[in-house]
């Protein structure tokens, strides 16, 4: 076992695959960076709301004013240094932290994607993908061979989102019932050719059963040689559909790329000279001597190993949470499910004097944008963190003592609305934690599935 | 397949993909097996709320030619005649005032037409000063119907000491130069509203199918919803009777000076709201595609619960409860507010069918910005 595995970190291979990777994922999260910026979206999102929620441990995470152009400017120019393979360590590092810190502001705009992105920029952090091609090798020593883990880890981390993504679609709404693309799909109609078809229900099943056959055998069929070519012609045609069909920005992109990587080094040794062609970049032929890039310590592989495992475990920890996942949400971000649900809710809080008894309703629109209001409105750890910034709100305006009661209503995927959160709690009573919320009316339905 | 060859349909997909705009504004196919948003949307425009519009300009046209009668003889006969008209026109108003899109977005027609409490104080330093102008933002709590119900019906008890105003008062000049002034405006609003639906917005209205938040349905089903829930529900009924504060403010009832139109006015607003819900014909019984049938259609796909049924039943529950209430609100508040809290919470059931079912069977977007579902 263990000569086994001191085998496997020893083996070798060309560094071509893993350089590329890096010059497409600087050049996407630059686009991706250029793109948020032009659409206005950092001042829409971080800098007019009044209020921001925030992650469980990190409520000292929070928008820097105008300063927040500077964060994307930062994370931004840390794109084109990882691109260009120049400081790469500081630039990927620098990148990790500043999209991290981005993402965390608030978890309104939470997607599967950008944590995917925080995953991912982590990983990098720990492997020698400046190793050739890159402005670091030109200028120290380029190392055209590197351990053969370090490739491996990105591949496996790949894995783990498409085959997660595929075991969280086997539930009776998806499987069974084609919810919630049966909301979605319709609502496609302006697509030409596709907009008819989408209106039919056995398009919403194959769609469904497509979709989840698709992210289940994507690994097996990329990592296996024979499939591969087939194995990447599919993903273009999936992320391209979702791009299509859904508003989900520059994920298609980044992880049609990012399949690249399966690739084996001569391919990309071609990618990397018709590049080299294009931009005239004179490659180090003075230097023929093959060299292999070697970690200082295993701290790297110990780091990486770890990290790896807690991909493969987080997803999991749903399963201490008694109660529907899809209406609990305990346990339901960080785990690769993607575009698994339609849930709609609408949520009036009330607040309590708590000497004379007399109560108010609050306009939610007075603090939240409409984005923020819809993702509170279905989300219990929203819910709660925003009727605890009422709360404070209210006792310093009047300063008097105050309860906060929710009325509130949601509806998943397409069954009808429900009462979401115990109206007789007084929220103020109830703390944020990892522990289940015992506050949250029980779904009177079941679905069956991981 | 060659590396090359590959490398370009790859790039070429990639190319189609990324010039196609982010939220797919293609033009409509010819649909057949689907549900025809188009003809909606012509529905909509053409039978109910042109129409609208149209009676409710010509209304605004005897508004204002009461008004000139008025100001060039103002009697207690005439101030009553304009009374009547200005009363008239108000509740023909609640046929339009939902449709806050194109131009009327652009103008902010409802506040400028329907912003109350009216802010009496304003008023009359504006007609001591003699100096106003309604174009302004900071003016819309000083015009629009609600600054007509002070000036005809608030500025004294009887209608002779209102008379006097206009006479002998020593502003009396400018208070009739700002109730010309008042109606005036509206009729001009008015006129440049519905002038734009049929020179060229109800054109563009139709043919904007897209699926996209900017697209009619979208943008309409959006504002249909923020109307229903703050401008009737909360407006005319949830606000006056204290639900939004610590207590009951009866001073906020729509029409406040002339109080026993209130009920009629919020009657009107919901049989409005529910027959675009039902896409009846405006001044007809008649029906088009609608809400109602767009639900219908979606659910024969997906065989849920009868949504639009439940719709008509929570509008017509709440029809009932404001049929129990006094005709004059502030009494209604005064006497028994619970009744008013009551036709508060009736309506607000229906916000929740509208704005949590409706919208996800619909699928209507909130706004635009990247979302993965969950």
């Amino acid at each position: 076992m263990y000569s086994a595995l001191t085998s496997y970190f020893s083996k070798t291979t060309q560094a071509a695959p893993l350089a590329v990777f890096r010059v497409f994922f600087g050049l996407m999260m630059c686009y991706s960076i250029v793109r948020f910026w032009s659409n206005g979206w950092i001042d829409k999102l971080y800098l007019q709301p009044d209020f921001f929620f925030s992650y469980f441990g990190f409520e000292w995470v929070k928008p820097l004013g105008m300063y927040t152009y500077v964060l994307f400017a930062v994370c931004g120019i840390a794109t084109l240094f990882i691109a260009i393979g120049y400081k790469y360590r500081i630039a990927i590092i620098v990148f990790f932290l500043s999209f991290t810190y981005i993402e965390l502001m608030d978890k309104t705009t939470y997607l599967n994607h950008y944590y995917f992105i925080s995953c991912l920029s982590f990983l990098l952090i720990f492997l020698p993908a400046n190793a050739c091609f890159s402005i670091d090798a030109k200028k120290g020593k380029a190392t055209p061979y590197i351990p053969k883990w370090t490739i491996d880890s990105v591949k496996m981390l790949l894995c783990v989102v498409y085959f997660y993504a595929g075991l969280a679609k086997l539930n009776s709404d998806w499987m069974l019932n084609a919810m919630p693309l049966k909301i979605w799909l319709p609502s496609n109609y302006d697509i030409p050719i596709l907009g008819n078809l989408l209106q039919q229900e056995w398009m919403h099943y194959a769609f469904s059963w497509g979709g989840a056959a698709y992210d289940l055998a994507i690994p097996f069929l990329l990592l296996y040689k024979p499939t591969r070519w087939f194995a990447f012609i599919l993903v273009v045609v999936f992320h391209v559909l979702t791009r299509v069909l859904f508003p989900i920005g520059v994920f298609p992109f980044v992880m049609i790329v990012s399949a690249l990587i399966f690739f084996d080094a001569g391919f990309h040794q071609k990618i990397i000279n018709g590049i080299s062609n294009l931009f005239r970049i004179k490659s180090n032929a003075s230097n023929p001597e093959i060299s292999t890039y070697r970690y200082t310590s295993n701290a790297s592989i110990v780091i990486v190993g770890f990290f790896l495992t807690i991909q493969l475990l987080l997803p999991w920890r749903y399963l201490v949470y008694p109660g529907e996942l899809f209406w609990t949400e305990e346990g339901y971000r960080f785990s690769w499910r993607v575009m698994l649900m339609e849930k709609a809710g609408y949520a009036q809080f009330k607040i309590k004097d708590k000497t004379t008894g007399q109560q108010f309703y609050v306009d939610n629109s007075d603090f939240l944008t409409p984005l923020q209001e819809k993702q509170m409105s279905t989300q219990p750890d929203f819910i709660l963190q925003y009727a605890h910034y009422l709360g404070d709100h209210f006792k310093n305006k009047n300063n008097r003592e105050v309860a906060v009661f929710v009325e509130s209503y949601v509806a998943l995927n397409g069954r009808l609305s429900q009462p979401y959160i115990d109206p007789e709690i007084d929220l103020l009573e109830q703390k944020e934690s990892l522990r289940q919320r015992d506050w949250l009316l029980p779904f009177n339905d079941s679905i069956k599935g991981l | 397949m060659s590396y090359w060859k590959l490398v370009s349909i790859v790039t070429l997909l990639f190319i189609a993909v990324a010039c196609s705009s982010d939220n797919g504004d293609a033009p409509d196919q010819p649909l057949n097996d689907s549900f025809n948003r188009e003809a909606m949307l012509m529905n909509w425009a053409d039978n109910i709320i042109v129409p609208a519009y149209t009676s409710f300009v010509s209304k605004t046209t005897e508004l204002n030619a009461a008004t000139t009668v008025f100001t060039e003889t103002p009697s207690e006969e005439n101030l009553i005649a304009l009374r009547t008209i200005w009363v008239s026109t108000y509740i023909e108003f609640q046929n339009v005032s939902m449709f806050e899109i194109g131009k009327a977005e652009e103008v902010n027609f409802r506040n400028r037409m329907n912003i109350y409490p009216t802010n009496a104080n304003k008023i009359n330093d504006f007609i001591a000063e003699g100096t106003f102008n309604f174009s302004l933002p900071s003016t819309i709590d000083a015009q629009g119907f609600p600054a007509l119900d002070y000036m005809l019906n608030g500025l004294a008890e009887t209608d002779s000491e209102i008379v006097a105003f206009y006479t002998t008062n020593e502003n009396a000049a400018n208070y009739l130069e700002y109730l010309n002034a008042l109606s005036e405006t509206i009729e001009t609003l008015s006129i440049t509203l519905l002038n734009d639906w049929n020179e060229n917005f109800r054109d563009s209205f139709v043919s904007n199918t897209s699926s996209s938040a900017s697209g009619s349905v979208d943008k309409l089903a959006n504002d249909y919803i923020l109307y229903y829930e703050k401008a009737l529900r909360a407006g005319k009924i949830g606000i006056p009777a204290g639900v939004f504060s610590n207590d009951p403010l009866p001073e906020n009832v729509e029409a406040f000076y002339k109080k026993d139109i209130s009920k009629s006015l919020a009657q009107q607003a919901l049989t409005a709201s529910q027959n675009f819900f039902n896409g009846i014909y405006f001044n007809s019984s008649q029906q088009g595609e609608s809400f109602r049938t767009y639900l219908t259609f979606l659910n024969s796909v997906k065989n849920g619960e009868d949504l639009s049924g439940l719709i008509n039943a929570q509008f017509e529950t709440a029809k009932t409860n404001i049929e129990e209430l006094n005709v004059n609100f502030v009494s209604q508040i005064e006497t028994d507010n619970i009744q008013m809290q009551n036709t508060y919470d009736e309506l607000q059931r229906n916000v929740i069918f509208l704005k949590v079912d409706m919208l996800q069977a619909l699928d209507i977007n909130v706004d635009y910005v990247d979302t993965d579902g969950d």
